[in-house]
């Protein structure tokens, strides 16, 4: 479109614009510094993260009641089917403790994954209008997730302390509990990115999370015993060892091993029973993998978060 | 307006932009096997911006002219950061908002009081300064009682008062505005210009785009023409509007 005098003058120009404003001072609007911006923008992050737990029940008349109702739904219903018609709470001593202590890590990584993976085009009129960092959304849905959960680890604590957990508590037992908390904020984080980033072009990320979402609580050792799967696919040793890698099934078990554990010892040494015996090993690969998940994550969110206002 | 005077140190630049968008035709699985098979295109593309230079000094007030689809907001965009080019440099020089998102941001189940918090800070307020900021704020938008109302129950023109209020506090170097003149009614539409009038003469840089003539050569010593994505005209704003309207 530019004959030869055109470009030259253009060039001339351009080295006389930073004659008297040096070229450091000139930002490239839009250019995302990925989480580092959410630590400068952490006024908005913490704003954000109020609104979501404040309006999420508003103009409901049970109001926060609904985050213990729907975990005590789901706790009912498997009882009754596995624990009792399929009689697993014979197999597993306190089985309403183990089940509840594997219910609510579920229930937190699918709120949380699926909270960051609907956050982007859940904030569609902000991203196409105004520029902040995207990734905010992301890291607030799992703040959210993380608030909605501790009501429910209340819960479990009060049963917890009914049964003498107090007793039988020990420093492992909360780093456990911390450690499993902080592999599934992880994993959540860092699937919600990658999802969350296509699904704005692609809308079958939503469904696909959903399907991931409805296996998460069958391929990890909520409602049965690891070893189940161990037995089972004793022919195919690698299988159980695929299993064993999922860092919610990891989450899971550390969630077991600071809750039930404590409180039904002496019912475990009677069945036989024992939690992975290399679940520290197990916990440190876990979070290798969360790690890796929040890089890959970082990595295709951050190379399509250019094309989100165009593409909403 | 402080273009004569002083050296030259520019706020925005914008060198030889391009903004590419593709159109696509087909909407399903069937029209793609259909086109496919009559070998007819899938999508097209439309150059938004087509090569576009633009330097805007610092105090500068610029009118940005053109028709619709003539690119002129997908160049706000391009510099608010929302989007990104395709081809060439943009480069802005301090903290840049604009009036393009006035109630983007609102959410219906907060209060007045929340939402300007919120806003604010989503514009890039820190706590502190919109804490300073608030009296100023809620002054502006004239709703008095109803600040601790929730927004969903303001009336349009109160949304909008309070929205474009919070806007136009925030703490910036380059305002862009975009066709939100037209907010509420008449004394508070003359009250909005009086104030976009303040902040130019107050050295703050501005892009302005609209289609009003009046509002346009009330606040702007400067126009740019754009057609099909270039600049085709830049000088005083009296002969832009006059090429604006040649064929």
């Amino acid at each position: 479109m530019s004959s030869e005098p055109d470009l030259s003058a253009r060039g001339r120009v351009a080295s006389d614009l930073f004659a008297n404003v040096p070229r450091s001072a000139f930002d490239t609007p839009g250019r995302s510094r990925g989480l580092l911006d959410v630590i400068r923008w952490r006024y908005l992050l913490k704003l954000l993260v109020r609104t979501g737990v404040t309006t999420r029940y508003r103009n409901s008349v049970l109001g926060w009641t609904w985050s213990y109702v729907r975990p005590a739904m789901q706790f009912l219903v498997f009882w009754l089917v596995m624990g009792v018609f399929m009689r697993l709470g014979h197999d597993i001593p306190n089985y309403p403790v183990y089940l509840f202590s594997g219910i609510i890590g579920i229930n937190f990584f699918s709120e949380a994954f699926g909270n960051a993976t609907r956050s982007i085009v859940g904030n569609a009129p902000l991203v196409r209008k105004v520029y902040l960092p995207r990734q905010l959304f992301s890291v607030s849905a799992v703040i959210v997730a993380l608030v909605h959960f501790l009501p429910q680890v209340g819960l479990l604590l009060v049963v917890c302390l009914f049964m003498g957990w107090i007793g039988s508590i020990t420093v492992w037992s909360v780093l456990a509990f911390l450690a499993g908390v902080v592999i599934l904020a992880m994993v959540a984080f860092g699937a919600g990115l990658f999802f969350g980033a296509v699904n704005v072009r692609f809308r079958d990320a939503e469904p696909i999370v959903e399907l991931l979402l409805m296996l998460v609580t069958w391929a990890s050792p909520v409602l049965y015993f690891w070893t189940m799967v161990r037995d089972a696919f004793s022919a195919l040793p690698w299988l159980t060892e695929l299993y064993l890698i999922n860092p919610i099934t990891v989450a899971v078990e550390l969630f077991h091993l600071a809750f039930w554990e404590p409180v039904s010892r002496t019912g475990i040494a009677d069945l036989g029973l024992q939690l992975h015996p290399d679940l520290g090993w197990l916990t440190l690969w876990a979070f290798l993998i969360s790690l890796a998940t929040i890089l890959i994550g970082q990595l295709v969110f951050r190379r399509l978060e250019g094309r989100f206002a165009q593409d909403l | 307006m402080s273009t004569a005077t002083g050296p030259l140190a520019p706020s925005v630049i914008v060198q030889d932009v391009r903004k590419t968008f593709l159109l696509n035709h087909a909407h399903s699985l069937k029209d793609t096997v259909v086109s496919w098979i009559r070998r007819r295109k899938l999508s097209s593309t439309f150059h938004a911006l087509n090569g576009l230079d633009l330097v805007v000094n610092e105090g500068d007030s610029i009118a940005v002219l053109g028709y619709n689809g003539s690119g002129k907001s997908t160049l706000l965009k391009l510099l608010s950061g929302v989007m990104q080019p395709d081809g060439g440099h943009v480069l802005t020089r301090g903290r840049v908002a604009g009036l393009i998102e006035v109630g983007a941001g609102f959410h219906p189940e907060l209060s007045g009081r929340e939402n300007v918090f919120l806003n604010a800070a989503i514009l890039g307020m820190q706590q502190k300064e919109i804490e300073a900021r608030y009296d100023d704020i809620v002054a502006f938008a004239e709703i008095g009682q109803f600040i601790d109302q929730e927004v969903k129950h303001y009336s349009s023109g109160m949304f909008m008062r309070l929205a474009f209020s919070v806007a136009i506090h925030v703490n910036l170097d380059v305002l862009l505005v975009d066709e939100v003149l037209a907010v509420g009614d008449a004394p508070f539409r003359a009250k909005c210009a009086l104030k976009l009038k303040e902040l130019a003469d107050a050295g703050i840089t501005m892009m302005v785009v609209s289609h009003s003539k009046n509002q346009v050569k009330d606040l702007c010593s400067r126009g740019i023409v754009i057609r099909k994505g270039k600049v085709i005209f830049d000088g005083p704003i009296d002969e832009a509007l006059e090429v604006l309207e040649q064929p």
